[in-house]
């Protein structure tokens, strides 16, 4: 057998003082890290087996437990780092495409944080959210070009079908099959708790929850698993799925070992197999093709339900918005390139795609100068980290946002990108039952509203401060934004002046 | 330093106005000694008129005032005037040396009408014709500015405190039916006249207190509708957005209001059912128009004139009412002043349109 070169990414570190040998974590951990020695009677470690996801180190009984980053280093090379090499040994050994999940973990710029917000001083009073009455609510969906009036002069509503949102954040779409039944339950209720949606994604939707409908959003990707004229008519809209940030250009993977029971019925797929939707959708080679397939969704669905477009944010993001916008989707969501997944190939999720700042920048304000920026909305996601994140997304443009990697967070994800492994610990990106079981929907549901609602108190602060009372003036307010240490080309696409200025 | 229209400058204001609902001819002199009284709410740095009902002998004619740096502008702002106008009469806009006011550039005025064969090559209505030439001019022209282009009405401003611009435009010798007065207090300014107000688009003015957090949602979004905000002031974005909804989308006034100022949403849920779908639509259509921080406006426009404060009412605006005669003011000073025998005093609530139009037939 050939020598196996990789170096394990982590070291357990187990303070024998404080194990007790309870074997708490032998029992917790799906990848088979820890195990007892009997010879030696004291508990051991397969540090390559760690992925660092800390179930352990939480259940721990005794606190004794830490996994830290591996000192064992490669000679370092500024060039050919550990990481290169290692991802060489790996693939020289097995002839195969590197696998990652969640979203890109390099150290590429993250503009959120370049951005910083105003506040009023003097010459206009900040709000006090507390005292004051201080909005959020939000609709998404076409605005009409003209009004028009009955005989009787009265206005007569010409909207086409919205979405209304109590706050402006919506759960992304997380398929089941890449998340667990559990998850997706917690995502619902929390979703109609707090008067929002959540998204399918392409795995269809489990018969248990249409009782969610009304807070749903389905999705109908390139694979069409699970779609039939009842799951469309289950949800408040549609989305199609064009792209995805983590992974633009390919489709969604899933591997076999979670496409089992009722993940592969309610895709409507044999069980077992891999479930690998098309890179492209087949009945989709160019524009005017997906305004058919807009259109088809909205016959079927008799225009109750609005389209949402969903692409990955990509170099000529800003053309293909305008191209949606004019193919009658009503709204368009555009997916970062740090957007996370439950598997996609790491060479893709790391160097394909561009920062959704930049994105939204830019096609916010492609379809004003275009004049059709009122017939769309903009939802945009990967990543939005924290309610200022919100902010700043919403002053460059977008109507709302997405989230999707803070909700798996807000259940317990401990980002320990590995839901390819169909592992996961907490619960959240399995179908094994016994994990599955380990994540409550009655916690994670009330973990996941608290999550929003924390965000929503802290996006009325901001907006309090900056004298806004309301989130529709807030949308595409760029002044209230100053970029700094960016370059000018950078602000130029931001639309934003530099701080100081 | 930046010029107006590089940078955005906040300001805080006095605003006055009169109306007579009879139509009776006011001489200019009253909104002065109204304005004069709110003296500290101004710096110096800007201060402005406008009138209505003081060109009957030209009335179905626009009036452009313009500004020319230079007498270059001017042959060249002519030229063009020339190429899509008939211009009926054109004359200085008279004034009188005032020790305070200084560095006057050249105030022009003309009466016209669109071009026959211009305007019917350019498939418009009279209205958006002049709309399009005026912005043209502005945004084209370098040293001309028109900053006045309705029918029967005017616009006079400066770079001063605003009884000392009154003054300079001898505005005692105008008669109208309703008067409009800014005082502007900036924090700072490059002290150009342009940037005075009443900011005016045909036969709208607006005259504004307050500085609006909403402005670049709304500025991005009004845009798209051909308007071009050179001045970067909550005055001229506002101007444009009631010209969007009232010419363009034909909203009555009191919709506009509940676009711009718009309940909040409990407001609304408390209404009735008729209303709450009202102003449901039109928050939601035309969300990037509500306009948030401190305001208090006075909307001039041929035969009426609106005032309105933000919801919140974060801005002091007080009105008064007198026989026929209707008087609105930051102060209530400012009204006392000119007629200290009210019938009515009040302070509309925020986001409460009070409109008062000339009486039937009168227009």
């Amino acid at each position: 057998m050939a020598i196996n070169y990789s170096i394990p990414e982590f070291e357990i570190v187990r303070n024998t003082d404080r194990c007790i040998g309870c074997r708490a974590c032998e029992r917790q951990c799906a990848n088979e890290v820890h195990y007892y020695d009997p010879d030696l009677g004291k508990m051991m470690a397969d540090d390559t087996k760690c992925v660092n996801c800390h179930r352990c180190v939480s259940i721990c009984p005794t606190r004794a437990l830490k996994i830290v980053k591996n000192n064992d280093t490669l000679r370092e090379n500024a060039n050919w780092t550990s990481e290169n090499i290692l991802e060489i040994y790996k693939q020289a050994a097995t002839g195969g495409v590197l696998l990652s999940s969640m979203g890109n973990p390099k150290p590429l710029p993250v503009y959120w944080d370049k951005i910083l917000i105003n506040a009023s001083q003097v010459t206009n009073p900040p709000i006090d959210p507390l005292r004051e009455p201080m909005e959020t609510k939000t609709f998404l969906g076409k605005k009409p070009e003209k009004i028009e009036r009955d005989k009787d002069g009265k206005i007569v509503n010409n909207l086409s079908s919205q979405l209304e949102l109590q706050v402006p954040i919506m759960f992304s779409a997380m398929s089941f099959g890449s998340i667990s039944k559990n998850a997706h339950e917690s995502l619902a209720r929390a979703a109609s708790e707090l008067g929002t949606y959540y998204n399918t994604g392409e795995g269809g939707l489990h018969k248990d929850f249409y009782q969610y409908g009304p807070n749903t959003i389905v999705q109908v990707a390139s694979g069409r698993f699970g779609v039939h004229k009842e799951y469309l008519e289950a949800g408040a809209a549609i989305e199609i799925k064009m792209g995805q940030g983590a992974k633009p250009g390919i489709g969604g993977h899933l591997p076999g070992t979670k496409s089992i029971g009722e993940v592969a019925s309610t895709r409507m797929i044999p069980e077992g197999s891999d479930a690998i939707s098309p890179a492209p959708h087949h009945d989709i080679y160019s524009i005017e093709d997906l305004r058919q397939l807009v259109y088809s969704l909205k016959e079927a669905t008799e225009y109750k339900k609005p389209i949402i477009v969903k692409i990955a944010a990509v170099h000529n993001v800003a053309a293909i918005a305008s191209g949606i916008a004019r193919g009658g989707a009503d709204i368009i969501a555009i997916d970062g390139f740090r957007g996370g997944t439950g598997a996609a190939p790491t060479r893709i999720r790391d160097n394909v795609g561009i920062p959704i700042e930049l994105a939204l920048a830019s096609v916010d304000e492609r379809l004003r100068q275009e004049g059709i920026r009122g017939q769309v909305s903009i939802v945009v996601g990967g990543s939005i980290r924290n309610s200022a994140d919100v902010v700043k997304a919403i002053a460059l443009g977008a109507d709302a946002v997405y989230i999707g990697s803070a909700a798996c967070i807000a259940m317990g994800c401990h980002q320990c990108r590995s839901c390819h492994m169909a592992k996961c610990n907490w619960g959240i990106a399995t179908q094994r039952p016994d994990l599955v079981k380990r994540l409550n929907p009655d916690i994670a549901s009330k973990n996941l509203v608290n999550l929003v609602s924390a965000w929503n108190h802290e996006i009325k602060e901001i907006m309090g401060g900056m004298g806004i009372n309301s989130i529709e003036s807030l949308k595409g307010n760029r002044l209230m934004l100053r970029g700094v240490g960016l370059t000018q080309k950078e602000l130029d696409i931001l639309g934003i002046k530099h701080a100081g200025e | 330093m930046l010029k107006e229209g590089e940078i955005r400058i906040p300001s805080g204001c006095a605003i006055s106005g009169i109306f007579s609902k009879s139509g009776k001819p006011l001489s200019g002199r009253s909104i002065i000694d109204s304005i004069a009284t709110m003296h500290d709410r101004s710096n110096g740095l800007g201060g402005g008129f406008a009138g209505y009902g003081i060109y009957p002998q030209y009335k179905d004619a626009y009036a452009f005032h313009i500004f020319y740096d230079n007498t270059e502008s001017r042959l060249q702002c002519e030229k063009f005037l020339d190429a899509h106008f008939d211009v009926i009469n054109l004359s200085k806009i008279p004034t009188k040396k005032v020790a305070s006011i200084t560095n006057e550039p050249i105030i022009m005025r003309y009466f016209v009408n669109p071009l026959h064969n211009k305007l019917k090559e350019s498939q418009l209505d009279e209205d958006e014709f002049t709309v399009q030439c005026v912005i043209k001019v502005n945004t084209t022209i370098d040293g001309a500015y028109v900053f006045s282009s309705g029918k029967n009405m005017g616009v006079f401003k400066a770079v001063g405190y605003p009884e000392d611009v009154g003054e300079f435009y001898r505005l005692d010798e105008y008669e109208g039916y309703c008067w409009t007065a800014h005082g502007r207090y900036p924090t700072n300014t490059p002290g150009w006249w342009g940037g005075a107000h009443p900011f005016a688009m045909l036969d709208y003015s607006i005259v504004h207190n307050g500085e609006i957090s909403s402005y670049d949602a709304n500025r991005r979004f009004v845009e798209m509708f051909g308007y071009k905000c050179t001045l970067l002031t909550d005055t001229e974005v506002i101007t444009y957005i009631i010209d969007y909804l009232h010419r363009k989308q034909k909203l009555t006034l009191t919709e506009v209001a509940e676009v711009i100022a718009a309940p909040f949403w409990d407001t609304i849920n408390s209404k009735s059912e008729e209303d709450k779908k009202r102003l449901t639509y039109l928050r939601n259509a035309f969300s990037s128009l509500l306009i948030t921080g401190p305001f208090s406006i006075l909307l001039g426009y041929d035969g009426g004139l609106m005032a309105l404060n933000d919801r919140l009412k974060l801005r002091s605006m007080v009105v008064g009412e007198k026989d026929d005669m209707v008087y609105i003011a930051s102060e209530e000073c400012a009204i006392r002043v000119i007629e200290p025998n009210l019938d009515k005093l009040w302070s509309p609530k925020g986001g409460e349109p009070v409109i008062v139009t000339l009486e039937e037939g009168l227009r």
